[in-house]
């Protein structure tokens, strides 16, 4: 167990990080997720100020609709990521970041124009994820007949699971298909154990979902992604809505028109090594970035990592060197996702 | 955590098996659990020769990167390619198939400075 704020996290099951990741992507793993962040935001998304908050289209969303976007600062860096559901007309959940969530309920409550609509849920809620190609084979028989053959991909709802009432939202971070599951915090334990007596899951830690996300290029906050970088650096403007209004367009609208100097990009390896956060790389015999997440990756055999270089070095199919000084391991700029048979959207 | 009889062990974690004039080298339980699924080895060439407590090979798991240091000085003889294939050999078969490589020992005298089992045990166990 390792502790990551105040939370003591298992990194790995005794199964080990590569059998869980490779449990995840052929079956269903199941993360304990319960450090993770979770405003209610109750009112139109308008007037209280959530359109405002984020970079993503929100009033837009249907009822059931997710939506994956930013809270950015005045300068348009990224305060932190987040999913907005939209679970009835004026009913909103937002999921962040456990590291951020004090930070991000000061930043919406000084954001909005209704900061009493924001309602922290952490403590009564808790959450666990089920990943995996089987996962709705494996919930199907928890919840009421014909809930998981209308929950598309990024759709959420409101239902019943083992008598309580919860919210089931089909995202993840793994590139499986799969479920969050947000449950009364104290019934937490009993959903666990009832979703490990099916023996098609197993439960998978931290380290398992670190590889599984790197593996789809999934940038992680803190990490890849932090206050000193935008989402058009990130590469990640595609949840950003530049026709709408929300705090930082202006500054990301004067980083479009000026460029940016550097930008997020994906690195794949020929080697079983494994590059790593802080490793430099080179190009052209200089150093043009570093990098801000790498691992082995078990689905491909061979290293993968996230950085920032300089753009004139962003394309896919350049060559870099990927170095700590000590050892060189070649690489080549790559589109994530790196692996691309994931079931994240199978079945509609 | 298996520490065998018969082995002397070192405190980075490293096991030598006296073998003739040759000693056989690798990482112990201890360290193969410690790493996690190790993805990534490379090993010292034969012929190299190495002082205790020098680099004969690197390790790589999910989690961390690491060393494995010569238990005493000597040439390296073999070097298992197996474990180069197959990292994970060495999670399963720490004492076994997963050896890291044979050295000639130059000065047998530091097998001295090395623990035996129990005195390992009980360090680790600390």
């Amino acid at each position: 167990m390792s502790p990551f704020g105040d939370w003591l996290m298992p990194i790995q099951y005794p199964d080990g990080i590569i059998a869980e990741h490779h449990w995840t992507r052929r079956s269903a793993g199941l993360f304990d997720t319960c450090h993770m962040a979770m405003f209610a935001i109750t009112g139109d998304a308008e007037t209280t100020g959530l359109e405002y908050a984020l970079t993503c289209s929100v009033n837009s969303l249907p009822v059931g609709g997710c939506r994956y976007g930013f809270m950015l600062n005045e300068v348009a860096g990224i305060v932190d990521d987040a999913v907005v559901m939209r679970l009835g007309r004026d009913d909103w959940m937002l999921v962040v970041n456990a590291a951020t969530a004090e930070r991000d309920e000061q930043h919406l409550r000084a954001v909005m124009r209704r900061p009493d609509a924001v309602r922290s849920m952490a403590a009564e809620t808790g959450k666990l994820d089920l990943q995996g190609p089987l996962s709705r084979e494996v919930l199907r028989p928890l919840v009421p007949p014909g809930i998981l053959d209308t929950l598309g991909y990024y759709r959420a709802v409101r239902t019943r699971m083992l008598d309580m009432d919860v919210v089931v939202s089909r995202t993840g971070y793994t590139g499986e298909l799969g479920y969050e599951l947000f449950v009364p915090r104290d019934r937490v334990t009993g959903v666990w154990r009832a979703l490990l007596e099916d023996r098609r899951v197993r439960p998978a830690g931290l380290g398992a979902r670190d590889t599984l996300r790197l593996e789809m290029g999934y940038p992680l906050y803190g990490q890849d992604i932090a206050a000193d970088t935008t989402p058009l650096e990130a590469g990640l403007e595609r949840f950003v809505d530049m026709r709408k209004g929300f705090l930082g367009n202006n500054a990301l609208i004067e980083q479009w028109a000026g460029g940016i100097r550097r930008r997020l990009v994906g690195f794949r390896t020929d080697s079983r090594r494994s590059p790593r956060h802080g490793y430099h790389v080179h190009a052209g015999g200089r150093a043009v970035g570093s990098v801000t997440s790498g691992s082995f990756a078990p689905s491909l055999g061979c290293g993968i990592a996230l950085g920032y270089v300089e753009k004139a070095y962003a394309d896919p199919g350049i060559g870099v060197v990927i170095t700590d000084g000590r050892i060189e391991l070649p690489a080549i700029v790559t589109e994530p996702p790196f692996y691309r048979d994931g079931t994240a959207r199978t079945g509609g | 955590m298996n520490t065998p009889d018969g082995l002397r062990y070192t405190d980075k974690d490293e096991w030598i098996r006296r073998d003739g004039p040759r000693a056989v080298v690798g990482i112990t339980d201890y360290a193969q659990r410690h790493l996690g699924d190790i993805t990534f080895v490379e090993l010292s060439r034969v012929g190299n020769h190495v002082r205790q407590a020098q680099p004969i090979a690197t390790v790589e798991s999910v989690k961390a990167a690491s060393e494995v240091y010569a238990p005493v000085s000597g040439t390296v003889v073999a070097v298992n390619e197996k474990i180069v294939a197959d990292p994970g050999l060495v999670n399963r078969e720490p004492y076994g198939d997963g050896w890291f490589v044979v050295l000639e020992p130059t000065n047998p005298a530091e097998f001295d400075t090395l623990m035996d089992a129990a005195a390992y045990a009980a360090y680790r166990a600390e």
